[in-house]
C-alpha cells in the first residue's frame, strides 16, 4: 500500500447531516460524494478542474469537488444540489432555469445553478456580461450560454423585485 | 381524422413553448447518466493505451497486474477476441469503400495513440488503473502515416498491407459541363481550405455498464448513446446472443452531438469481460480517455474554383476533398459518410448547373474520425460560403446581393441541385431577407466603415445553407447497416385516463419527450400533463432508430401523431357505445369524450374506468382497443433538406490575431416549429459548437501522433464569457412528406456558423489585403495571414 491508498477517517457535515468515513487519502471530494453517500447529482467531467461541473460548496464556498480531497474537507460544513434543491435554497433559479430551457443534457446544471448562487450572493445585481464572465469556470456542452444568462438575469431581477427574505 | 387537427388553435400544443417536464428533475441533480448505477457485484475497467501512433506489440505481461489489490481479470486484445467478433465500418452502398476488420483492443499492431490494448477489470477503477500501471508492453515503433495529404504517397508508411495503400473510398461527382463553363466565364476564383480536427466533449464522457445474466444468456447494457437499437443488434451479433436476449437502457444521456452513435471497443471489451465473469462491468471514460477515443470530427482539405459570368450568375463549381479518417472506418457508420456530404451539400443553396466534386477519404495513424453533429455541413457550408464570397469580392458585389443573384428562387420547387440533391421546398430568399432585416444590415455596414476610419476592424459574415434532415433508409439501411430509419409509436390510454407514449427516438436534452408529449396531447385532445413518455429502452419502445441526423421531430414525432389520431378514434368508438352514438358525432375536448359543440360527454379517466373495470356496461359485440402503434418512414424522398440563414458579426484586433464574435443571428426553416423555444436551443447551442470548431476547439498533433491537446486546458471549448448572444427566427415552410410536417434543426447552428464567421473574418481582414483560409481560426492563424508571423 502506499501514501495515496492509506486510509483516514474524517467527520464533515453534508447537507446538514453529520457524517464519518474512512477514505483512502488519494479519494477526491467529488468521488467521496458520489461514491461514498451516493450523492450523485455531483458530476464529473473532467477530473482536473477546468469543466466545473463538479462544483459544490464547501464551508460556503464554491470548490471544485474534483481538486479537493475528502481528506482536506475533514471538519468542514459541505452542500451539494441534493442539499441545496431539497432545502429550497435555489428554487427560484431551478424555476428559472427550467423555464428559460437554460438546461439540455443537464449535466453541467446542478453545479452551474451552484455558481450562479455564489455569483448572485456576491453581487445581486450583476450585467450580463458579468454572469458570462462568472460562469465561464463551468461548461455546458448544448445551450449555447444564453438562456443561462437570461435565466440568472431574470432570477436577479426577481429577488430585486421581491423585496425582503426569499 | 387528420381533418380535425389545427396546429394553430388554442388547444394546440404543437407550436408553443411549453417548459419541458424532464428539466425540473435534472436541475434537481436527480438524473440519472450510466455512472449514478450501481449493481451488485460490479467490476470496474480501465484500459492500457498504445503510447505509440503505429506500433507493433511484442509482448504483453499481465502477471504482476493480475497480482495487483482487486484486480478481478487482465485481458488482451486475443483474450477479448475469443468472445466478440471483429467488425467492419464499411456501407455497401459506398461504392469501392474498404476498411479492415477492427478488434475491440490491439491484437497484433496498435494502429493509433490511445488505442486500447490492455482491459483491467477491478473491484474499483482506481485499483483498476493502479494494475494498467503494472501491465508490461513491450513496443516496436512503426513508421506512422500522419498527414493525409501525403497518405497516398508512394513511400508513406501503409498502415494495411493487406490493402495496398491507405485509400478508403473515393468518388466522383461530374454534371458534366464544368470545363466548358470554366473556359466561358468572366470571373474564376480559386482557393484551398484547411479544417482541423475537433472533437464532441461531450460532458458527460462515454459510458456503459454490461450486465450478462448466464442464467438467461441475457445481456442488458446501460449505455450512454443515441442509437438503442442498433446497439442492440451490434452486441446480439457481435457477441453471439439472441438479439432479444439483449437489452439497451438509456436513461439520462450527458451530451451526444454523434459521439455516442458508434462502436468503442473499450465498449464491446466492457461487454465481452461482463461474459467472460459472468458479473456487471464499468467503463466510464475519463477524459484523457475522451479525447484519445471519442471520434474527431472533420480533417479536411479542400480545393475549390468557381466561375461566374460578370453579372454575379455562378456558372459551375469545382470541389476537391481530401480528409483523413484515422486508421479505421468506424462501425457501423463508416467514415466515408462525412466526405460524402462535402460532396453532395458544397454549393447546395445555388442554382448553378455544372458541379464537379471529387473526394478522397485516406487512413492515417490518429484517432478514428466519423460522424459529429452536422457531418459535412460544415465544410460544405464554408466552402460554397467562402466561394461565393470571393467571387462577389471579385465581381465587387455586396455578399447579400451576390446571395440574392444566385440563390434558388423559393418558387421554384420541387427541384434538384447540380450535385442531385432533390428538394421539397426551401425558403433561402425568405430566410436570407428575414436574416437582413433582423441585422439591421445597412446599419451594420455603415458602422463597419466609420469603425474602420477609426482603426477598428469589424467584418461581417453571411452564411446562407441546407441541412439534410428526417433521412430515409437511403442513409444507412441501404448500405447494409442495421440502423432503422423508421421508428415507431406505442400509445395507449391507461386505467387512470393517463396517456403513455413509448417512442423509438431518444432523449439527450434536446426536448425529445416534451415534443412527443405535445404531440400526442393535441392529436388526442387532452391535457398535456396527462401525458407519460417512455425513451431509451429496447424492452419497452417501439422499433426505431434513435436520434441522430435531425431524425427525432421529424420522423419519430409524425410516429407519435399518428399513433395519437389512431388512439383517438378508438377511444370515440368507445366513447360512442357509451354515449349511445356515432363516434362522428364526437370529439375529444381538454380530456372530455363530448358530443361536437356541446359540453355534454365523459372524461377519459371514465372512460377507462369503464374499459378496464366494469367492461360489463359495454356491448357484448365490442372488444375496445386502447393501445395503439403506428410506425412511419421517410418514402417520397431521400432526405428531407431545410436550409437558413446565418449572420456573424466580429471584431479583429490586427495586432494580437484576437478575435471576438460580437453578435450572432440565424434564421432557420425546420418546417413545422413545435416548440419554439426548443428548436431556438438547438439553433443556439449548435452556433456554439460550431464556433467552437471554427475558432478555438483543435486536436492537435506532434510529428509523431502524439495528441497535444488532451485535457480541457488545452483543448478549447467555448466559455459563457466568450460568446455572443444568438438572436434566432423561424421561417416555417412545413414538409408535405408528413401530417406534422416538421423538419430537423439540431445541426443547422452548427452546420452554418463556421461559413459566417469565417466570412465575417475575412470581410474585417479584406481592407489589410489578408484572407484566412484555415479553420480553427486562432490568433496564429490571423497573424499568419496577416505576414506578421
Amino acid at each position: 500500500m502506499n501514501d495515496a491508498q492509506e486510509a483516514l477517517d474524517i467527520e464533515l457535515e453534508v447537507n446538514g447531516e453529520r457524517v464519518r468515513r474512512r477514505v483512502e487519502a488519494r479519494r477526491s471530494l467529488a468521488d467521496f460524494l458520489r461514491l461514498d453517500l451516493g450523492l450523485t447529482g455531483t458530476h464529473l467531467g473532467c477530473e482536473h478542474g477546468a469543466c466545473g461541473a463538479c462544483t459544490v460548496r464547501v464551508d460556503g464556498a464554491i470548490v471544485r469537488g474534483c481538486l479537493m480531497l475528502a481528506a482536506q474537507a475533514d471538519g468542514a460544513r459541505v452542500q451539494t444540489i441534493e442539499g441545496l434543491s431539497d432545502a429550497g435554497a435555489i428554487s427560484d433559479l431551478q424555476n428559472a432555469f427550467v423555464l428559460h430551457n437554460a438546461l439540455q443534457c443537464g449535466y453541467c446544471t446542478p453545479a452551474m445553478l451552484i455558481a450562479a448562487q455564489a455569483l448572485l450572493e456576491a453581487n445581486p445585481e450583476p450585467t450580463r456580461e458579468q454572469i458570462r464572465a462568472f460562469l465561464s469556470g463551468n461548461y455546458c456542452r448544448c445551450t449555447g450560454y444564453q438562456s443561462i444568462v437570461d435565466a440568472v438575469a431574470s432570477v436577479a431581477a426577481y429577488r430585486k423585485s421581491s423585496a425582503g427574505p426569499r | 381524422m387528420s381533418d380535425e387537427l389545427d396546429f394553430e388553435g388554442p388547444a394546440s400544443y404543437v407550436g408553443r413553448s411549453v417548459s419541458r417536464p424532464n428539466a425540473r428533475r435534472l436541475a434537481e441533480g436527480r438524473g440519472q447518466y450510466v455512472d449514478d448505477v450501481v449493481l451488485p457485484r460490479m467490476l470496474h475497467l480501465a484500459f492500457v493505451r498504445s503510447p505509440y501512433a503505429h506500433a507493433r506489440i511484442l509482448r504483453i505481461d499481465t502477471s504482476r497486474a493480475a497480482a495487483m489489490p482487486g484486480v478481478r481479470r487482465v485481458a488482451t486484445g486475443a483474450d477479448i477476441a475469443q468472445i466478440c467478433k471483429p467488425y467492419v465500418g464499411v456501407l455497401t452502398h459506398l461504392a469501392g469503400m474498404r476498411s479492415p476488420p477492427q478488434h475491440p483492443l490491439a491484437m497484433e499492431v496498435a494502429r493509433w495513440q490511445g488505442e486500447p490494448v490492455v482491459a483491467v477489470a477491478a473491484d474499483t477503477r482506481a485499483e483498476a488503473e493502479d494494475a494498467c500501471e503494472a501491465v508490461e508492453v513491450e513496443w516496436q515503433e512503426l513508421p506512422a502515416a500522419l498527414d493525409a495529404e501525403r497518405a497516398l504517397e508512394p513511400g508513406a508508411a501503409v498502415i494495411h498491407p493487406e490493402l495496398g495503400d491507405n485509400l478508403c473510398f473515393r468518388r466522383v461527382l461530374d454534371s458534366g459541363g464544368v470545363d466548358e463553363a470554366f473556359a466561358q466565364a468572366a470571373v474564376v476564383v480559386e482557393d484551398t481550405l484547411h479544417f482541423g480536427r475537433h472533437t464532441g466533449v461531450t460532458l458527460e464522457p462515454r459510458s456503459i455498464i454490461a450486465d450478462y445474466n448466464p442464467a438467461d444468456e441475457s445481456l442488458t447494457a446501460y449505455h450512454s448513446g443515441q442509437s438503442p437499437h442498433m446497439m442492440q443488434a451490434i452486441l446480439a451479433s457481435r457477441l453471439g446472443l439472441d438479439e432479444h436476449r439483449v437489452r439497451i437502457v438509456c436513461r439520462d444521456v450527458g451530451g451526444s452531438f454523434g459521439i455516442k452513435i458508434h462502436v468503442y471497443g473499450d465498449e464491446m471489451a466492457a461487454c465481452a469481460l461482463s461474459i467472460m465473469l459472468r458479473r456487471p462491468v464499468k467503463f466510464i471514460a475519463d477524459r484523457y480517455e475522451s479525447f484519445l477515443s471519442d471520434i474527431h470530427a472533420r480533417d479536411h482539405r479542400v480545393r475549390a474554383r468557381l466561375a461566374a459570368g460578370r453579372d454575379g450568375r455562378v456558372l459551375a463549381l469545382e470541389i476537391d476533398d481530401l480528409t483523413g479518417v484515422g486508421p479505421y472506418s468506424m462501425f457501423p457508420r463508416s467514415s466515408a459518410v462525412e466526405c460524402n456530404q462535402v460532396l453532395n451539400l458544397t454549393g447546395g443553396p445555388y442554382r448553378h448547373q455544372q458541379y464537379r466534386a471529387t473526394g478522397a477519404v485516406v487512413f492515417q495513424n490518429k484517432n478514428p474520425m466519423s460522424q459529429y453533429r452536422a457531418v459535412g455541413h460544415p465544410i460544405a457550408t464554408a466552402v460554397g460560403e467562402h466561394m461565393i464570397d470571393r467571387a462577389a469580392e471579385a465581381i465587387g458585389l455586396d455578399p447579400a446581393e451576390m446571395r440574392r443573384r444566385n440563390l434558388i428562387a423559393d418558387d421554384a420547387y420541387p427541384c434538384q441541385s447540380s450535385a442531385g440533391m432533390r428538394f421539397e421546398a426551401l425558403s433561402h430568399h425568405a430566410c436570407l431577407d428575414k436574416l437582413l432585416a433582423l441585422m439591421d444590415y445597412p446599419r451594420l455596414r455603415a458602422e463597419q466603415s466609420a469603425l474602420r476610419a477609426q482603426g477598428v476592424y469589424r467584418g461581417i459574415g453571411l452564411a446562407s445553407f441546407i441541412e439534410v434532415t428526417n433521412p430515409s433508409p437511403m442513409f444507412y439501411g441501404v448500405g447494409g447497416a442495421r440502423i432503422a430509419a423508421q421508428d415507431g409509436c406505442t400509445m395507449r390510454l391507461d386505467a387512470s385516463g393517463a396517456i403513455i407514449a413509448a417512442t423509438g427516438i431518444t432523449e439527450q436534452g434536446q426536448g425529445t419527450e416534451t415534443i412527443v408529449a405535445q404531440i400526442a396531447a393535441t392529436a388526442l385532445g387532452v391535457q398535456m400533463s396527462c401525458v407519460k413518455v417512455l425513451t431509451g429502452d429496447t424492452d419497452k419502445v417501439p422499433y426505431g432508430g434513435g436520434t441522430w441526423a435531425s431524425r427525432a421531430a421529424g420522423i419519430g414525432g409524425e410516429a407519435v401523431l399518428q399513433a395519437g389520431l389512431a388512439l383517438k378514434k378508438n377511444i370515440l368508438q368507445v366513447g360512442a357505445r357509451i354515449l349511445k352514438t356515432d363516434a362522428a358525432a364526437l370529439d375529444i375536448v381538454d380530456g372530455r369524450v363530448v358530443k361536437r359543440g356541446t359540453d355534454h360527454g365523459i372524461t377519459l379517466t371514465e372512460l377507462a374506468r369503464i374499459v378496464y373495470y366494469r367492461g360489463n356496461e359495454l356491448p357484448s359485440d365490442f372488444q375496445p382497443e386502447l393501445v395503439v402503434t403506428r410506425h412511419y418512414r421517410v418514402k417520397d424522398y431521400p432526405f428531407v433538406f431545410t436550409n437558413g440563414a446565418q449572420g456573424c458579426l466580429v471584431e479583429v484586433d490586427p495586432e494580437t490575431g484576437l478575435l471576438r464574435v460580437l453578435k450572432m443571428w440565424c434564421v432557420d426553416d425546420c418546417g413545422r416549429v413545435i416548440n419554439p423555444k426548443l428548436v431556438e436551443e438547438q439553433i443556439r447551442g449548435g452556433i456554439v459548437q460550431g464556433l467552437g470548431g471554427a475558432l478555438t476547439e483543435h486536436c492537435r498533433y506532434d510529428e509523431r501522433g502524439q495528441l497535444l491537446s488532451c485535457t480541457l486546458a488545452d483543448y478549447l471549448v467555448p466559455m459563457a464569457g466568450e460568446m455572443p448572444d444568438i438572436q434566432v427566427a423561424h421561417i416555417q415552410t412545413p414538409t408535405r412528406t408528413s401530417l406534422l410536417g416538421a423538419k430537423g434543426a439540431g445541426e443547422a447552428g452548427t452546420g452554418g456558423a463556421p461559413a459566417a464567421v469565417l466570412g465575417a473574418v475575412n470581410d474585417a481582414l479584406r481592407p489589410l489585403g489578408a484572407r484566412v483560409t484555415s479553420l480553427p481560426i486562432t490568433p496564429d492563424v490571423v497573424l499568419a495571414a496577416l505576414g506578421k508571423i
